[in-house]
Parts: C-alpha cells; structure tokens; sequence
C-alpha cells in the first residue's frame, strides 16, 4: 500500500487561491467558533446567528458595521505598506493612541471657538502626531539596527499611559467633577455625522482615499515596485540599488499617517472629546485584516468589513446569551491561524491517487 | 542615617521575585530561539499559563496539579504555532502575533468565572531560617519552589547549550539547518520539542504570576511581561547568564516604581508605569547599534523557514 495522498510542491504559487484562501480561512473559523459555543454549552447555530447575523440586520447595525471597519480599514491600508516590504510595524495601537492625543490637544485649544478652519487643522495634527510616533521605530530601525517589533510594541504601552497621564491630569475637563476625560470639542472640530440618528461619520471618506491612493501607488508607482521587491527579497534589493533606510521611514510614516488619521476619526467622530479609552485594540485587529485582505487594498475593505463583524458580534451575544464578548479576540486570532495554515495550498498541491496495491 | 541591611536585604528579594517570570519565559524563549524559531507569541502563552494555573488550582485545589497543569497549557498552545511554522511552513512573526492575540482573548473567556476569587497560600521552602542571618536569609530563604528554580535556570540552560549534545544540537539546527539535514538530524523534530519547550515555561511564568506572586486572576494580568521578556533575548545575546542580569534590571525597575510611589515621590504615577518599557526601547538601542556583535550572536537562520524536499 502506498499512501493515499501525496503532497507535491508547486513551481508557482497559485493566483486564484491567493484570494480563495481567505474565504476557506473564514468557513473554518465559523466552524471552529461553532465547536467552542458548543464546548462552551450554547448552542452553536443560535450563537452565530446572534454574532454574526442579527447586529448587521437593520439599518443602526450595518452602520455600525461601517463605524467600525472604517478605522480598522484605514489602518490596514497603512500597515500593508510595511508588511508589503518587510517591515514588521505593529505598533499602530500606540500610533492611533498618540495622533488621538495631538489632534484632540489641538481640538481643546480651539474648543470655544468655531470655524472651517479648525477640523482642517485636527485632522492633519492627527496625521502627523501618528506619523512622528512611527517615526521612533523606523529611525531606531535605519539607523541604530534595533528590532521595530519590540519598539513599536512597547511604545503602545507607552502611548496609553501618556493619554491616561494627560485626561486624568493636566488636559481633565475643569467643569467635569473629576471624570478621566476632557472638554467636548466645538462643534467645529468635529467630523460631520452622515444620517441623522445614526453614529457613522465623515471617516469613512479617509478611509476610501487611503483605498484609492494606495492602489495607486502599490501599482503604478516605482515606489510600490520598491516595496514589492524589498518585500520579496532583501538582498534583491540592495543588488537593485534602492535606498533602503529611505523607504523603511517612508512606509512608516504613510503608516503612522494611516493610524493617526484612525485616531482623529475615534475622538471626532461620536464621542468628541478625548477619554482613556479611544480605542478597543484596532491597532492590533488591523494586522488581522491585513492580512486576510492579502494586503490588496480591494481585499481590505473586504476583510475590515468581515472582522469589524466579530466587534459587533462580541456585543450582541453577550447581552442577548451572555457569551463572553472576549469571543471576538478569540475569532480574531483564529482566523489569523486559518488563513496562514491555508496558505499551505498556495504552496503546495495536495493530490489524492488511488491505493496501489 | 543608618540603614537597616535587613531593609536592603529584603528590597533585594522583592527584585529578585518579580523578576522570575521574566527568567523563566525568556530562558524558554531563548531554546526556542537558538533553534531557529522566533515565537512572538510569548505574551499569548503566558497568560495561558496564568489563567491554567489558577483555574486548576481554585478547581482541585492541588498546587502540584495547578503548576503542572500551567506548563502543559503553555505547551499545548504552543502546539498551534509549532504545527503552523514547522509543518504548514507559515511565517513566524505572523503565527506568534496570532498567538497571543488568540491566547488573550481565550485566557480572558476562561478567566471570567474566576475574577475575584482569592487565591491560596503557596508553600515556601526554608520557612525556618528566615531570620537566621541578617541581610542574605531574606535574599535566600522562604521562597517558592518556583523561585529557585528560576534562578537555577540560566546555569542549566547554558550548560545544556554549550556542554551537552543535545545542546549541540539545538544550536546546530538554529545556525545551519541545512548542513544540520544533511548530517541526519531531523530539524524539523528538533525546532518541534524547542518550541513545545519554549511554551512550557512561558506556562510555568504565567502560573507564578497568577498563584504566588499575585496570586489572583487579572484580565490581562501578564501586562507587557511576555514582550519584555522576548526583547531581553535580545538583550542577552542569546546568553542564558546575562538573562538573568537583564531581568533584574528590569524586576529593580518595577520595584523602584512601587517604592516611589510608596515614599510620594511627586512624578505622575504613568511616567513610572512607562519605565520599564521606555528602558527597554533605550537597552535595545545600546544593545543593537554594534551591528556585527549582534550579527555574531543571533541564530543565523532565526525566523527563517526551513522545508526540506522528500
């Protein structure tokens, strides 16, 4: 007997389940998500049922959807510039964090005052606060060989703290008894609302630009052609002569951009002040849904679209079957293991031959 | 002013306590390293550990189990990343980020039922000679079993790496798996029991978080620990010997800030918290910038995918 199946490498990796896999990655994780309800003592149909279809099934619930892919598709535009050429940034938390405290601190200096000019003013402080945050592990990276996982990631914890520091204390609403929070902004420095009733806001055309200028730029600029060489090899690379340490700065930058403009939208946006907590983890989440959308700017929208359902899910079936909401991680990481374990097919051919006797 | 050795002494202690998680996942991580694999998920399996460990130990009641229990939770998540990057060939930076976000999330959905439960009293060994003599009984005496293990772990560690075969081995598979192959050892096997190694002490860290150090179950309880540890790997230079000064520096950090705060030494309570980890950005810096030392160190093919044609 000789065995049944025989794994064969392939030449090239396959082009139709490059985009196949993300789908196979996703049926599996609802099966597995399924499995742990049942372990967990609920029943499993019921349970996806209310994680994944009841919060999107009126209008609030699909704009809710949308409240929440949008930072985390912005996000991912800008991460995918760094996984695109090998550089591991995954710190956007703190990149997020830290363009939410510049832009709100230039929100509260304008906060009795209205004007065209100020939310102009707040999204570019954003932009440029998650930009010099970003800043730190690149330059560390170019010029002085320091590892840019550990420093983005402990400069996560960091930003936290700096946001904690400044609403406990010198930033603290005066007129607020006490509350870890600041003052309101004016109206002025607020992103417009899109419907009335509902919490969806002007973000969402950021986050549709950063689609399209880096769509344009990953193939139609030399830079994307850089990025994509780099990407596949280092050595390639330097052989081409591209500048290396100019390139890893810039994908950092249009990064911490990217996460900064996230931040500007959380805290303008619905809630319109700023508080200790400006964001439920979308700078991590947003590596998920860089990945399953196989950092292609098209298969982001997709893949924020589909994670930004497990934050939503995690709510709804914890007040309607007291499932944990921690559920929504544990989805998270999972389709993360499924989509980089189906990778295997891209790689390799799995055939089944009849038993030889 | 006189000061009081006995005082010295036990601020000594303290250090060294809260620097055993940090000896314990970096001795592991650092196996798992020198055999080529760089597992970010450290952060995931260690509050794996924390959560298994403490439910264990509220559910049976046996600190034995509990502790034991811990380790092969630690290994059984680490099976994930092994079968994923070993046998699937996936690519380790992204298996490890998916580690840990899957270990938080499943240790907080365990751990729900567990919040505010208080945990049990851990024996200590030599109870009796705590006050024999000034100064070293705190710094030696009446601590766990865990405790001593820890400090004894660096020595093995690097005896095992550098006097024994199977450490050969290990650094043998990390720095040349190709010409590890062809001598016929099985690299695959080999980076497999690292890794599954690997997690058994990030477990076991976990564990004396949860039930001696703190001992109750916190969401998030392990706070960054697992990510310090992973950078003072680095700091080591893949040296067992200098984990264990790199994790006093950093246990004396997260003493200090409670002393400070303790004394109302009049800086805002976050800039402490943030110490240990704007430390650690400084360290790897210092650490980093020769670049040829570190190239000399570091595990030549770590990170690197090894798939062998049948």
């Amino acid at each position: 007997m000789e065995n049944l199946i025989k794994i064969i490498k392939r030449d090239q990796p396959s082009r139709t389940i490059f985009f196949l896999t993300p789908v196979l990655a996703i049926f599996l994780t609802l099966v597995a998500g399924g499995l742990i309800f049942y372990i967990l003592g609920f029943e499993p149909f019921e349970a996806l049922k209310f994680f994944f279809i009841v919060p999107i099934a009126d209008m609030y619930g699909f704009s809710e959807l949308l409240l929440k892919a949008t930072p985390l598709c912005l996000i991912a535009i800008g991460l995918s510039f760094c996984f695109k050429s090998n550089n591991w940034n995954i710190g956007a938390e703190g990149q997020l964090t830290f363009g939410a405290i510049v832009s709100g601190g230039v929100a509260l200096l304008f906060y009795n005052q209205e004007g065209f000019y100020i939310l102009p003013i707040v999204i570019l402080a954003g932009a440029i606060g998650g930009m010099l945050y970003a800043s730190i592990p690149a330059i560390l990276k170019t010029y002085f060989n320091t590892n840019e996982i550990l420093v983005s990631l402990m400069l996560v914890y960091v930003s936290k703290l700096i946001l904690d520091y400044l609403v406990v204390g010198p930033w603290s609403n005066p007129e607020g008894f006490n509350f870890p929070e600041t003052r309101q902004f004016s109206d002025s420095a607020r992103l417009p609302l899109l419907a009335e009733g509902l919490r969806i806001h002007a973000g969402i055309f950021l986050a549709l630009a950063a689609v399209v200028i880096s769509w344009f730029i990953f193939y139609k600029t030399y830079l994307g052609f850089q990025m994509k060489v780099s990407g596949f090899s280092l050595k390639t690379a330097k052989y081409a002569g591209y500048k290396g340490k100019k390139m890893i700065i810039l994908v950092f930058l249009i990064s911490g951009a990217c996460a900064g403009l996230a931040g500007v939208g959380e805290i303008t946006g619905p809630i319109g002040q700023l508080h200790r907590e400006v964001s439920p983890d979308y700078g991590f989440t947003a590596i998920i849904v860089a990945f399953l959308g196989r950092l292609n700017p098209v298969g982001i929208i997709f893949a924020s679209l589909i994670v930004a359902i497990t934050y939503l899910g995690a709510e709804t079936a914890q007040i309607f079957m007291q499932i944990p909401k921690y559920t929504g991680q544990v989805f998270q990481g999972m389709i993360l293991f499924f989509l980089l374990a189906s990778d295997y097919l891209l790689f390799f051919k799995i055939k089944f031959i009849g038993s030889k006797k | 002013m006189t000061i009081d050795i006995n005082f010295v002494g036990l601020i000594i202690a303290s250090i060294m306590a809260s620097s055993v998680p940090l000896i314990l996942a970096s001795c592991g991580e650092l196996i798992t390293e020198r055999s080529g694999v760089l597992n970010l998920g450290v952060e995931g399996m260690m509050i794996i550990g924390a959560i298994s460990g403490f439910a264990l130990m509220t559910v049976t009641g046996n600190l034995f189990i509990a502790v034991i229990g811990a380790m092969l939770a630690g290994v059984l998540i680490s099976t994930i990343f092994a079968f994923l990057t070993q046998t699937l060939i996936t690519n380790h930076v992204a298996t490890g980020l998916a580690l840990t976000i899957f270990g938080i999330g499943i240790s907080a959905m365990i751990g729900k039922n567990f919040v505010g439960i208080p945990g049990k009293e851990f024996p200590v060994l030599f109870g009796n000679l705590k006050d024999a003599i000034p100064f070293l009984s705190p710094i030696l005496f009446g601590h766990s079993v865990v405790f001593y293990f820890a400090f004894a772990l660096p020595f093995v560690t690097n005896y095992f790496l550098k006097k024994t075969k199977i450490g050969l081995i290990v650094r043998a598979v990390g720095d040349s798996p190709d010409s590890a192959s062809n001598q016929g050892i099985n690299v695959r096997l080999v980076r497999y029991l690292c890794i599954l190694y690997g997690g058994a002490m990030c477990g076991l860290a976990g564990a004396y978080l949860s039930m001696i150090y703190t001992p109750q179950w916190i969401e998030n309880m392990t706070g960054g620990r697992g990510w310090i540890a992973l950078a003072l790997v680095v700091f080591s230079t893949w040296n067992p010997i200098k984990i264990l000064i790199g994790a006093m520096i950093f246990g004396g950090l997260t003493i200090v800030q409670f002393h400070m705060q303790a004394i109302g030494v009049r800086i805002p309570v976050q800039f402490l918290t943030a110490l240990p980890y704007i430390v650690t950005i400084i360290v790897l810096v210092v650490i980093s910038r020769d670049s040829r030392k570190i190239r000399l160190s570091t595990p030549s093919s770590l990170g690197k995918s090894f798939y062998k044609d049948n």
